[in-house]
């Protein structure tokens, strides 16, 4: 069967999700649609199961144009999806999520929906007890039920959305064998959306790059995996010389730091950090950077391990205590963690000037937040709410609501979604900080970003890290290696 | 012998409405949807039930009255849910304090007027059984119902395809959705369904357990949804639940005449609250998590099937596709 997307668009409000993507998949071969997050692959692909529609262009089936109102007029055109968190009913049985939404009658033939169940397990050799509480299965056993599901409803085309987060290396391997199996014994399509570079290298002949919505590109594999990075993470500008400027005092001592998430087990990472010093940590999203943010400002607690602040053992204490002592973090979702949404600019600093009284300074509040706005030139009035005002002014905002003198500053994706100009004001911001003795570690998704600001580097695979204090070693080739997992 | 079985009798009938309510709001809840109007739709129901009854004299046209009343309500809570992204907490209780303070101004001229019931039919042959016979077989058309809900709607939850679907939309309407169920237009039906449930509760009150119409239906609702939670979301247990509940208020009311024992009647009144906390303590507390662990591999899924609690996870959410 061939699909093609013709010239796909999706917006949601301001941002394009996807712009003018044109991309075909032919019949027995495996593809792989590779972004970072963000860069669309995941509003595409629910565009071509019959999830959500496009503003515009059009689902091409074996020379037909189709239309999709819902997942369901996919599945009839052979189109099926096994999405990221599986979309099942934990407190149902394997059975019985195998028959909703099965044709059949009004009572349904449980034997029969068994008999078919137990047939495709034995093909794959997959071990599920029809009679088993869905909850009570693995993500990965969960995911074999799902694809079951879908290719006993005659789906052609298979699409996995980030199939092998979460699941164990010996389930990932029966995966792939399936996927194989289907592919280049039954002729099916098999689309896997991921940015896990080593399981697409593994088992896809083709990968389609996505970038900030457009279609970077069309890679035949085998081929490097840094030629997949450097298509990911776009070209990379020389690093810009700069005076190192003096490094102060140890400000951060975190010690074999690891901890095990529901997605991942972070090992061993350890990290020296000295004031005035920037730490870029790379990697791809998921790879252990976020949790090690998150427990060098108290969010998360390591399983074992130790954090010292300016010299003083900080492990497992509270946020609050963490910036008590000059740590301050800058989360990724401005709106959902960093500012509180709803609340105008002068209450947001009316919360966070210090003060003792049980009532609220309003005047000195409107004053700072007047002062603050003009010093950061954000764009926005002292009593506009803060969800009126665009990406860059949040963030500027953001910067500004941070206390002057801090010893340790965390951000993740500083820049995430800004234009260059804002970009550009944030790192002016930052690196006058570090001219003040503020230690600096942000996570970017943007290689060239990691590159030019970083002191050193620490790149994130797989909740390991590499660490790259060497300026040679600060190349595309090598970060890109790093990163998809090659030491 | 007979004392027993007239003591269960009693239990069964006068559980009856309770027993219809909660079944309306678990069907309700099940969809995804939380109605919280009940304790005042019951009054209304139950006032216009007696009404109609006294001012027409059919005790159909009561029933049926009562119980669009019931879903005319429960409409109210949807609606604005799914069209107008009300909340269903605040919607449902502002409307139990609106249905029951309407309840009282219109049924002013009828109040403590005698009230019409709707006629005992004895099961021949069944009403002869020693003890179930009496307590399960002498009773009103209304009464029978609420037992066949409860097996109706039990072997529909979970032997039938539409009842994998009501189950499906209230637990993860996404996956619901994917699978081609079209989530908001079930969710009128079965919100409707239960809130007509519910009207039917208020009727079985003022049409046979309390005859007439008295304001002392206050409180009835507020049980019927705890016992919606106390029984874990199951027809079974939801229907134990309120004979739990019946049966001690009864005894607490024959103690209070008896005076054998010098126990204030608010104590085991206040019983099945008490043991409701416990239940939902050990339910989400993970102890019978544990307890599964001990139990022999070949009867865990029994165990498992016997012990799961979870409330359905969707409820009181909207759905929309993004």
């Amino acid at each position: 069967m061939r699909v093609e997307l013709q010239h796909i668009s999706k917006s949601f409000g301001r941002v394009w999700a996807n712009q003018d993507l044109s991309l075909t998949f032919e019949g027995g071969q495996i593809y792989a649609i590779l972004g970072e997050n963000g860069a669309g692959k995941s509003t595409l692909m629910k565009i071509l199961s019959g999830f959500q529609s496009a503003d515009s262009g059009q689902i091409v089936v074996d020379g037909q144009a189709v239309s999709f109102e819902a997942p369901t007029d996919a599945i009839e055109h052979g189109i099926g999806m096994l999405y990221q968190d599986p979309l099942d009913f934990p407190p149902f049985t394997v059975l019985e999520n195998f028959i909703a939404g099965r044709p059949g009658g009004f009572f349904p033939d449980r034997q029969a929906a068994r008999g078919i169940l137990l047939d495709l397990a034995q093909r794959f050799g997959f071990d599920l007890d029809p009679d088993a509480y869905v909850d009570s299965l693995t993500i990965g056993e969960r995911q074999q039920l799902e694809i079951m599901r879908l290719l006993s409803l005659n789906v052609r085309v298979l699409i996995l959305d980030e199939p092998t987060t979460g699941i164990s290396a010996e389930q990932k391997a029966q995966l792939f064998d399936v996927l194989k199996s289907l592919a280049h014994d039954d002729g099916l399509t098999v689309i896997l959306v991921s940015h896990k570079l080593e399981d697409v290298i593994e088992l896809c002949s083709s990968a389609f790059v996505l970038r900030q919505g457009r279609l970077v590109g069309q890679q035949q594999i085998p081929c490097d995996i840094s030629t997949l990075v450097a298509m990911m993470f776009g070209k990379i500008v020389a690093r810009q010389e700069r005076p190192m400027s003096d490094l102060g005092d140890c400000v951060l001592h975190a010690e074999r730091i690891s901890l095990e998430t529901r997605r991942l087990v972070v090992e061993d990472v350890s990290l020296d950090v000295r004031a005035g010093e920037v730490i870029g940590l790379a990697g791809l999203d998921g790879s252990g950077q976020n949790e090690l943010v998150r427990v060098c400002c108290g969010l998360l607690r390591p399983d074992r391990g130790a954090v010292h602040i300016g010299g003083r053992e900080m492990t497992g204490q509270p946020y609050h205590r963490f910036v008590k002592h000059g740590v301050a973090f800058l989360p990724a979702g401005r709106l959902e963690e960093g500012l509180i949404g709803g609340m105008t600019l002068t209450e947001h600093f009316a919360l966070t000037l210090p003060s003792r009284a049980p009532w609220v300074n309003w005047i000195r509040a409107r004053r700072t937040a007047g002062e603050r706005i003009e010093r950061f030139n954000v764009k926005g009035r002292p009593g506009s709410p803060i969800q009126t005002l665009s990406g860059g002014n949040q963030q500027r905002f953001a910067l500004s609501l941070l206390p002057s003198n801090l010893r340790l500053l965390l951000l993740e994706h500083p820049t995430r979604g800004l234009d260059v100009e804002s970009a550009m004001y944030i790192w002016e911001q930052l690196l006058r900080r570090r001219e003040e003795g503020t230690a600096i570690i942000f996570i970017s998704a943007e290689l060239d970003e990691i590159v030019a600001y970083s002191d050193r580097i620490l790149v994130f695979f797989g909740g390991r890290v590499t660490l790259v204090d060497d300026r040679a070693d600060m190349t595309a080739d090598r970060l890109g290696e790093l990163i998809g997992g090659r030491m | 012998m007979d004392a027993l079985a007239s003591t269960l009798r009693g239990i069964v009938r006068a559980a009856a409405p309770i027993v219809i309510a909660a079944q309306g709001e678990l069907i309700t809840e099940r969809a995804g949807v939380i109605n919280l109007s009940l304790d005042g739709s019951i009054m209304l129901a139950a006032m216009t039930a007696h009404v109609v009854a006294r001012t027409t004299g059919s005790l159909v046209q009561a029933v049926l009255a009562a119980m669009a009343v019931g879903a005319a309500v429960a409409f109210v809570v949807v609606f604005s849910s799914i069209a107008l992204r009300l909340n269903q907490v605040a919607v449902g209780f502002v409307l139990t304090i609106l249905c029951a303070d309407l309840a009282i101004f219109l049924g002013k001229p009828h109040f403590n007027q005698p009230g019409r019931e709707i006629p005992t039919v004895p099961i021949p042959i069944l009403e002869d059984i020693p003890i179930l016979g009496p307590a399960l077989f002498r009773h009103n058309i209304l009464i029978y119902f609420s037992l066949i809900l409860v097996v109706v709607l039990t072997l529909y939850l979970y032997r039938t395809r539409w009842g994998l679907t009501l189950r499906s939309i209230g637990e993860q309407p996404a996956a619901a959705f994917v699978r081609g169920t079209p989530v908001n237009p079930l969710r009128y039906v079965y919100t409707l369904v239960g809130g007509s449930l519910v009207g039917l509760a208020g009727a079985t009150y003022s049409l046979s357990v309390k005859l007439g119409w008295k304001e002392d239906l206050a409180g009835e609702g507020w049980i019927a949804l705890a016992i919606v939670i106390f029984g874990l979301w199951m027809p079974w247990r939801v229907m134990l639940g309120a004979y739990l509940i019946v049966g001690l208020r009864s005894i607490a009311i024959n103690l209070q005449d008896s005076n054998t024992i010098d126990l204030p009647a608010q104590i085991i009144n206040m019983l099945p609250w008490f043991l409701m906390i416990v239940t939902l303590l050990i339910a989400t507390s993970g102890v019978l998590h544990r307890l599964e662990r001990f139990t022999p591999e070949r009867f865990r899924p029994t165990v498992h099937r016997f012990l799961r609690a979870a409330p359905p996870r969707a409820m009181g959410t909207t759905f929309e596709k993004h």
